[in-house]
């Protein structure tokens, strides 16, 4: 067990997956020598060499489009793009092909492949560095989409999208990067991919978030705990498709009352189809409207104004209260 | 300070050794024995009456819109010749010819033409990929397989088809900086038909060949009469050797030309003359391989007739197995079927029971189990 921020959680799930299986490959762009330009495959360049991890020319489509075609030959390559922001140059690998592909060849070939993206804000970073864009993925019919929201959770589901027979969007919140450390076993650990962790039970209210909106979620509800006695049922979501709509309706079928949380524009984001989902499973037990704090729908505005956009803990409890006022 | 060219010089070259009379330049004649000549014939020829009898059941309805490879039989045939059936064929959307010749049966072919995506699945033990529709896409795909094959010490090759329209994509200059970095086995090759639906080659590229890009990437490319499926065998036979030997990639430009339509959709006389097709008529790759056969005493009598029995054949079992169970679209969406999906399925097996949703021919014929649901609409389907 040692104390790892998630760079190096998600490095040691990587590592540890090379060691174990010789067909898992890591490309992207910066990956190799420097080590990525956050440092997540740090290192890894120097255990493995540069066959294994490839520095690959500055082309986002190519990477994934290579990547598929590695994994229709039996490999399990791990893509990293740069920065989500630039992904656009890849969509159509993605749509087009990554999540059609076992449908196209009806289950001849599969792409085994895991695309990992730093996405979302908190680091001062000039546009088409700080955007949320899980749910153009989500939307897609054949990909799995993954966000972690801490070092241990990091490790354990980049482990199991490494492993997961279907292409999987990975997404790393660039916030929680550094943001703290957290006992992570030596042993390989993994979580079920589809599945949503309660990381706090209560009866008064559910709040749904994931990436990192879990930690003001978590603020906000010991903020209702201290000051207004109200007992917050958490959800960290991990999963956002295939969505774990059991957990969620479970969940507010008990508290009757939902707050989801995300940094991606509102309209036609995850909370709309959280909601929807909660709406289908537990309408007769709600008691308020479904409440969604998300950054509004406006293009990236500048790291200056960032802090106003996307949710902070204060939105959060007034979308809290405001359900509990109901 | 003084310009200095560069070294080296980059040339490319221009590849011909039947002309259109199927008269022979003998020095560059290629070493092919009579019975592969057969053989080549025989899977143009098929490429061909297969085209032809698409087109008309594409009219009769029976299949939908497709690409027809009339004109260019000798650049598939000629290129895929020379690989094994342990190298990988990667194919856009206009490679019949060379799906046939690599064991697609024609049946497969035309459920894909017909809807089926169960016609473009390949055989366990085949190494091709299936059509690809959007331009230009699979060539990344080409170059990640030849990486696999590389990287798992594997001595199979790639060989990836496009078009001249392709080369104006992204995903092909993508495709051949990597292909050219990575020094990876893979023959590329461009089957410049001069027309990308409407756009002919002098708007596509100001280049003046497209064999020339791939300098830009550093490995060899050559121009060949891709109507002549001797220079193109001659061509591929070279590229795929070198890739083998671990000399790396190849483009090959094969001069041919549409002789048809774009696809069953399209209506060339809006974008080009009659004159121009005559000219390219002129030189049809059949024609002059024929000649060239006929020369040699290599042309089997009856050919064309054996072949429609074989394609007739092929159509009945083709009707025979177009059945539409909608159910199967659930199954290769994931490995597992996760939740959400287990729950849309199960919709559709109500629909499907009730007679909503026109259930496969020969499945069950139970009395209808109950009404429409509200807001569902009677159809002609529904039975009365």
């Amino acid at each position: 067990m040692a104390k790892l921020n998630m760079v190096k959680a998600l490095n040691l799930a990587l590592l540890q997956e090379m060691e174990r299986d010789a067909d898992v490959l890591v490309i992207g762009e910066d990956v190799g020598v420097d080590g990525g330009v956050f440092r997540v495959t740090e290192d890894l360049h120097r255990k493995f060499g540069a066959k294994r991890v490839i520095d690959s020319p500055l082309a986002e489509a190519a990477i994934i489009g290579t990547s598929i075609g590695m994994a229709l030959y039996g490999l399990k390559p791990v893509c990293e793009i740069q920065f989500s922001g630039f992904a656009f140059q890849c969509f159509h690998q993605i749509e087009n092909h990554a999540a059609r592909y076992r449908m196209r060849s009806q289950g001849r070939f599969h792409c085994q492949m895991v695309v990992r993206m730093p996405y979302g804000g908190g680091v001062r970073a000039i546009e088409h560095h700080s955007e949320s864009e899980e749910q153009f993925y989500a939307h897609i019919p054949g990909l799995k989409m993954v966000i972690p929201s801490g070092p241990r959770t990091a490790r354990a589901l980049l482990v199991s999208a490494i492993r997961d027979p279907d292409p999987v969007i990975f997404f790393e919140a660039k916030a929680l990067y550094h943001a703290g450390r957290e006992d992570v076993p030596d042993e390989i650990e993994t979580l079920p991919i589809g599945r949503a962790r309660l990381v706090r039970e209560g009866s008064d209210l559910t709040i749904i978030a994931y990436g990192a909106m879990l930690r003001l979620a978590q603020e906000a509800a010991q903020l209702l705990h201290d000051e207004d006695g109200v007992a917050t049922e958490l959800i960290d979501l991990l999963t956002i498709s295939p969505l774990d709509r059991e957990t969620l309706t479970a969940s507010v079928g008990k508290t009757g009352r939902a707050v989801i949380v995300h940094e991606a524009p509102k309209s036609f984001g995850p909370g709309a189809e959280i909601a929807a989902s909660i709406m289908e499973g537990a309408f007769l037990s709600l008691e308020a409207p479904i409440r969604r704090v998300a950054a509004y729908d406006v293009p990236f505005v500048g790291f200056a104004r960032e802090k106003a956009n996307v949710p902070d803990v204060s939105r959060v409890v007034a979308a809290a209260r405001e359900t509990l006022a109901f | 300070m003084p310009r200095v060219p560069l070294e080296p010089r980059f040339t490319i070259e221009y590849l011909s050794v039947l002309d259109s009379d199927g008269n022979l330049d003998t020095t560059l004649e290629p070493q092919i024995s009579p019975d592969d000549l057969k053989r080549l014939y025989r899977a143009m020829l098929l490429g061909r009456r297969l085209d032809e009898r698409m087109v008309r059941l594409q009219r009769q309805g029976r299949i939908g819109t497709f690409a027809p490879i009339k004109g260019q039989e000798a650049s598939q045939m000629g290129s895929v010749f020379t690989l094994r059936p342990t190298d990988w064929m990667v194919p856009s959307f206009r490679e019949t010819g060379a799906m046939l010749w690599r064991g697609w049966p024609i049946e497969k072919i035309l459920l894909f033409f017909a809807g089926y995506l169960e016609g473009g699945q390949p055989a366990p033990d085949h190494h091709d990929l299936p059509i690809t529709v959007p331009v230009a896409t699979q060539l990344p795909h080409a170059v990640g397989l030849a990486y696999a094959a590389q990287y798992r010490g594997d001595d199979a090759i790639v060989m990836a088809y496009f078009g001249d329209g392709a080369t104006s994509e992204g995903d092909f200059h993508e495709a051949l900086n990597f292909a050219g970095v990575w020094h990876v086995p893979i023959v590329f090759v461009c089957q410049n038909n001069q027309w990308a639906i409407s756009v002919p080659l002098k708007k596509q590229t100001h280049s003046r060949t497209l064999a020339q890009k791939a300098l830009a990437y550093g490995f060899p490319g050559i121009q060949v009469d891709g109507n002549d499926v001797l220079a193109v065998y001659a061509a591929s036979r070279e590229a795929v050797e070198r890739a083998r030997a671990g000399d790396g990639p190849t483009l090959i430009e094969c001069v041919t030309y549409r002789l048809g339509v774009h696809t069953t959709a399209d209506d060339p006389t809006r974008y080009r003359s009659d004159e121009e097709v005559k000219e390219w008529v002129r030189k049809d790759p059949l024609t002059r391989f024929s000649a060239y056969l006929q020369k040699r005493n290599l042309l089997e009598e009856g050919l064309e007739e054996k072949l429609d029995d074989e394609i007739a054949a092929a159509v009945k079992r083709f009707e025979a197995a177009a059945v539409a169970d909608p159910l199967t679209m659930f199954d290769h969406v994931y490995a597992e079927l996760p939740p959400h999906l287990v729950t849309q399925r199960e919709e559709m097996v109500q629909r499907v029971r009730s007679r909503v949703i026109e259930p496969p021919a020969g499945g069950e014929t139970e009395q209808l189990e109950s009404p429409p649901l509200r807001g569902q609409r009677r159809t002609s389907r529904w039975p009365s």
